[in-house]
């Protein structure tokens, strides 16, 4: 269903709370190879997007299609084994464990072995274990997250962890990427890295990437494409330059005279 | 994660090895060994039958270990589901005339298959709501065994005759201890590769954010059933054990103390690790023994007015004193004091790693 390299299609969606519109008639589209940017104020319905692709939400209304499928009839973790990784705003790491352990937990479903061949774990399922140890490796050095490997993730600074969380979602070998602020709460240094490492994901492995970002700055420099949000209808649609002079999202971020 | 000093990790097998130096691998040796002869050639009747009462709960700690340490969800059925693997190689035993070698693993799968029914329900709850189901499991399976006599005799209860093995009869402690022991180191081999793998990493993480563990790929309903009946088939077969340590099954050779006393023993140790769970197992149960053969007799000999019940009920006291001072001051158990000693003992005599590490 790569129709035109469109990697992601939603149209129309429409979710509720109670009285609460969250998202009414949002469509846009994810292509091949490109950063698309969601932004818009707070509450304007961005996280609600990312949660109707993964499966958390079911909106009323609409249709998300990835590869033929329709993600909105999708339990999340079926979601996950097509190929959808996503970080989160608030980090929701398994703090229990180490980073290395972290990453090899998101290979959940490339891991082929069950809990029997698991139990006896000399042959199969080791074999497997170092192969993938082998791939998680490679992640852990490209994010740079060597001296911390061995670390429980609940005592890394906040820094880190956002980054561990990118590397969770790179070892699941995702076809699609959503990040949820990744850069939130960050310094300039640290949002440097970040940025890095997300234009490196984007070139290396050529997959493309949703990003949910408040710092407009970053999002100009690193999207192909922006869409923008306001209390949950897509206001504007576009490349950075069509967006910073759009008079809609002018009026949304700053108001009107 | 820190090595002795010198010694480095050259290949992911390496590192991911339980046991990675040869002194280790000398040691490891030497406590089989040392397992396998000093009990039995030097302990007396009532030291044996301790080793055996501590494998058998051994057993089911680490099947709560699994349940409670790895993937999180309460459980105060355990004692039920000893049950249900005890009446199961006892009616195997009796009625059918088979083996124990097929009787210890069809405990396993019955209490499994138990444990399998009673998580469809109780994976969609959590926490008090799930203590509370896991408390009805324990009425509802004691319950059934009474009204099914054909099965298990009802309240009568059941003799079991001693496993035998090629006319070799496992009828004393110390023949007993032979059986018990091996199947000890298989289950907690069994136990350990079950956390190191990708199944306990799943498990885990449904522990630690079952949010995050749906969304990366992880299907958390099949993994808490999963943990539930891996938890239940090791009570099963500590049932089963228990069955022909005591010769006899009953409705009340299971009381729901022991579920309490299994999550004690677990919580002592340190949940999530299997070491910890024989360890608290051990602790818990020596201690319950020095209550009842020193403290108890020096408490009716010193202040000989006092009642026996206030004697008697020293055991649950200890533990439960025992239990809450842990809580406060080591919740996560004497592994985890283990693991700070290691780790101060090869730094010394500096505080902190170069590098962090």
């Amino acid at each position: 269903m790569n129709t035109n390299g469109t990697k992601i299609i939603a149209k129309d969606l429409v979710l509720n709370f109670g009285g609460v519109t969250a998202l009414n008639n949002v469509s846009f589209e994810l292509r091949e190879g490109e950063i698309l940017a969601i932004i818009g104020p707070n509450g304007a319905g961005k996280t609600c997007v990312l949660n109707c692709i993964n499966g958390f939400y079911r909106p009323q209304n609409g249709k998300i299609i990835f590869e033929g499928y329709d993600l909105t009839k999708m339990k999340p973790h079926k979601v996950a084994k097509l190929g959808l990784a996503r970080t989160f705003q608030n980090i929701e790491l398994y703090t229990g464990l180490s980073t290395l352990d972290n990453l090899m937990a998101a290979r959940h479903n490339l891991i082929k072995y069950n809990f029997l061949t698991a139990g006896l774990y000399f042959g199969w399922a080791h074999r497997q274990e170092m192969e993938h140890r082998r791939i998680v490796e490679d992640i852990i050095d490209f994010l740079e997250m060597a001296p911390i490997r061995y670390k429980p993730v609940g005592s890394l600074p906040y820094g880190q962890r956002k980054r561990v969380e990118l590397g969770r979602a790179l070892a699941l070998e995702p076809k699609v990427l959503l990040l949820d602020e990744p850069m939130a709460g960050m310094n300039v240094e640290e949002k440097e890295d970040m940025a890095r490492f997300i234009l490196d994901t984007f070139e290396l492995k050529n997959i493309p990437i949703i990003i949910i970002e408040h710092d407009m700055g970053l999002v100009m420099d690193i999207a192909d494409r922006i869409i923008v949000l306001d209390f949950g209808q897509k206001i504007a649609e576009g490349t950075p330059e069509e967006i910073k002079t759009n008079p809609e999202v002018i009026r949304a971020y700053l108001g009107t005279e | 994660m820190r090595l002795p000093e010198g010694i480095f990790n050259t290949s992911y097998a390496k590192d991911t090895a339980i046991i990675r130096t040869r002194w280790q691998w000398f040691l490891f040796v030497l406590l089989l060994i040392l397992l396998f002869t000093l009990p039995p050639l030097f302990g007396n009747r009532h030291q044996l039958q301790l080793a055996n009462i501590i494998g058998i709960s051994i057993i089911a700690v680490l099947g709560l270990n699994v349940l409670t340490g790895c993937a999180g969800q309460i459980s105060l059925g355990q004692a039920a589901f000893t049950a249900v693997g005890g009446y199961t190689a006892a009616a195997f035993a009796v009625k059918l005339d088979l083996p124990f070698w097929l009787a210890i693993p069809a405990a396993a799968i019955v209490a499994g298959l138990v444990g399998l029914i009673f998580a469809l329900p109780a994976a969609r709850i959590k926490g008090f709501y799930l203590a509370m189901s896991t408390l009805a499991a324990h009425f509802i399976i004691l319950w059934v065994v009474k009204i099914i006599p054909d099965i298990t005799d009802g309240i009568n209860g059941m003799r079991v005759p001693p496993p035998e093995l090629g006319g070799f009869s496992f009828d004393t402690p110390q023949r007993l201890y032979f059986l018990i022991i091996p199947i000890v180191i298989i289950m907690a081999f069994l136990a350990r590769n079950f956390v190191r793998t990708k199944v306990g990493r799943a498990m885990i993480a449904v522990r630690d954010n079952d949010l995050a563990a749906e969304v990366m790929g992880v299907n958390t309903f099949k993994y808490k059933v999963l943990a539930f009946t891996i938890c239940s088939a090791y009570a099963g077969v500590a049932g089963a054990l228990l069955a022909y340590n005591h010769k006899f099954v009953h409705p009340d050779s299971y009381p729901l103390m022991d579920a309490i006393w299994y999550l004690g023993m677990l919580i002592v140790g340190g949940m999530g690790s299997v070491s910890g769970a024989i360890l608290g197992t051990i602790f818990i149960r020596v201690l319950n023994d020095l209550t009842a053969t020193e403290l108890v007799p020096f408490i009716s000999d010193t202040w000989p007015s006092m009642s026996a019940e206030v004697a008697a009920s020293m055991g649950p006291l200890t533990f439960g004193l025992i239990l809450m001072l842990f809580l406060i001051f080591e919740p996560r158990g004497i592994i985890h004091r283990w693991e700070l000693f290691k780790a101060s003992y090869r730094l010394w005599p500096f505080a902190h790693a170069p590098g962090g590490r």
